[in-house]
């Protein structure tokens, strides 16, 4: 499954909006054992950036006590009409992206 | 109690009651008491029943505004047209034919320091002992938009009766080729598994009258009761008819709007053409008037006795109270009631409780003829129940024979527990 993104198709100039993103994701925490006991590698997402047309408007680092499918929600204030763009990294080379658009009326 | 013996009953968890009913010359009280019990759904009609039968001086009074119980078992085959309603309710006829004083009024106000109850006509009732069996309320806050009168638009059917009946008009009158949304909350709540088993009997009853129609289920859960049981039915018998939206795809319902018939989860809206949206739940409201219901909306209690942990005197059994491990469920409630029962009966008589034993059944029956279950033993644990060995999941690869008797056999459990409740 791709992200889920929840951006207010359109807002009026200074509203605070709520962003929602979610991404399907195992987080594995790299504590586990297997039953013949060994260690199950940790896969997990490290790092979330939001842009606003270019400009990173939140952040946010991962651990291994976050779990599956991390769902982040936050704010900010519609200031112009544009593009908001969303990147997950993680371990094992792990990138995935994804935008939404609003309108600022 | 003249409860047919069959395999699924024979494990019930009436141990404490059973004893009781067994050796009554030894727990009958030693002075008589009053007690009060509030609510006459399973726990509470299982419960004064138990108390009546184990001290026939004891003064058992049961409260209910409803002059008939119309039992939630079973009502999903209502809402698929299998059922008639008018086998879904019982009387309280034989209750008070055994001596129980039933009362058909609404408790409305409850005073710990004098223990009383009033009812909505005025007259108090003095109890040693309280018992609130009050089932499940709405928890209208966490559901905006959702209120009485959206209900009437957007049926929850989470409480049997005229709810029920309103889902089956809606389904009848939508058109083939539409969708049936339902609504599921997270747990705590009533039943568990009885969505999922909703779910796939709309499904019949679309697939053999409406079958380019579909079933969308908006989940706040990633995992239920039964859950691999469920999904090899749905695809052997539904093909792709039914669609889930779990809580990590973004299936959990934010908020409702009646006038649109929008149901918005935290990812998306959706317009079915029936939506049956059953909201997250509480304690039912005498349990706050009594100020038995904590924080979380539900009761806390000493799972020995099921003494309410914040009012004095009150014992809280059923879906209202925290029951840990225990699913909140018809067969839990009785149970419940009958060990409160026995609970109650050692305590006027100064004894210390003795620890129950419960056993939790629960079957879904997914279409006509195709049924599975869920036994769970259960007993107290510090402040809760928890599971203990001895439980058993209908297994996921079985010949259709089982599935078959397993459907019979839901239909001796409803006999049975109705009998021994309301019998």
């Amino acid at each position: 499954m791709a992200a889920l993104i929840n951006v207010p198709a359109k807002a009026r100039r200074g509203d605070v909006i709520e962003i929602r993103a979610l991404t399907s994701h195992i987080m594995e925490t790299g504590f586990r054992h297997t039953v013949d006991g060994k260690l199950v590698p940790r896969d997990i997402i490290t790092s979330f950036t939001c842009r606003y047309n270019g400009a990173e408007i939140f952040r946010a680092d991962l651990f291994p006590a976050i779990a599956a499918n991390p769902y982040l929600s936050f704010f900010t204030v519609a200031k112009e009409s544009g593009k908001l763009e969303f990147e997950w990294i993680g371990d094992n080379g792990y990138s995935s992206t994804a935008s939404a658009s609003i309108t600022v009326e | 109690m003249n409860v047919p013996v069959t395999r699924r009953n024979a494990v019930l968890g009436i141990t404490a009651a059973a004893a009781s009913l067994a050796t009554p010359s030894i727990l009958r009280a030693q002075s008589a008491g009053r007690i009060v019990v509030v609510g006459g759904g399973f726990g509470g009609a299982a419960c004064a029943r138990a108390l009546k039968r184990a001290g026939a001086d004891l003064q058992v009074t049961l409260i209910e505004p409803n002059k008939v119980f119309t039992s939630c078992p079973f009502s999903n085959e209502v809402i698929a047209g299998l059922r008639k309603m008018e086998t879904q309710h019982f009387g309280y006829g034989k209750l008070a034919a055994e001596g129980i004083a039933v009362v058909a009024q609404a408790a409305t106000t409850i005073d710990t320091q004098k223990r009383s109850v009033t009812t909505a006509d005025g007259t108090a009732f003095a109890y040693d002992r309280l018992v609130l069996s009050p089932g499940i309320d709405f928890h209208v806050e966490a559901l905006p938009g959702y209120d009485e009168a959206a209900s009437e638009k957007m049926p929850h059917a989470w409480k049997a009766g005229a709810q029920t009946l309103l889902l089956r008009k809606q389904l009848e009158a939508m058109e083939d080729g539409g969708t049936v949304a339902i609504a599921i909350p997270a747990n705590p709540s009533r039943c568990p598994p009885a969505p999922y088993e909703r779910a796939s009997l709309i499904a019949h009853y679309l697939k053999t009258n409406k079958p380019r129609s579909k079933v969308l289920i908006l989940d706040a859960k990633d995992n239920f009761s039964q859950q691999r049981l469920f999904e090899k039915a749905w695809k052997e018998l539904y093909g792709d008819m039914i669609e889930r939206i779990a809580l990590s795809q973004g299936g959990r319902v934010t908020s409702v709007d009646p006038a649109t018939m929008t149901i918005v989860t935290e990812f998306g809206n959706y317009t079915p053409d029936v939506a049956n949206v059953i909201p997250p739940q509480r304690a039912g409201r005498v349990a706050e008037i009594a100020g038995a219901a904590d924080a979380t909306g539900w009761c806390p209690i000493d799972p020995v006795s099921f003494e309410s942990k914040l009012a004095p005197n009150i014992h809280v059994i059923g879906d209202a109270c925290l029951g840990g491990g225990i699913p909140k469920s018809a067969s839990a409630a009785s149970g419940q009631g009958k060990a409160c029962a026995a609970a109650i009966v050692a305590l006027l008589a100064g004894r210390t409780p003795e620890p129950p034993r419960l056993t939790g059944i629960c079957y879904n029956i997914v279409a006509p003829g195709y049924g599975f279950s869920l036994a769970g033993n259960y007993q107290p644990k510090g402040d809760i129940f928890a599971e203990v060995e001895g439980g058993a999941t209908s297994p996921l690869e079985a010949p259709r024979e089982l599935r078959v008797r397993e459907a019979a056999e839901a239909e001796r459990w409803f006999e049975a527990i109705t009998a021994e409740c309301f019998g």
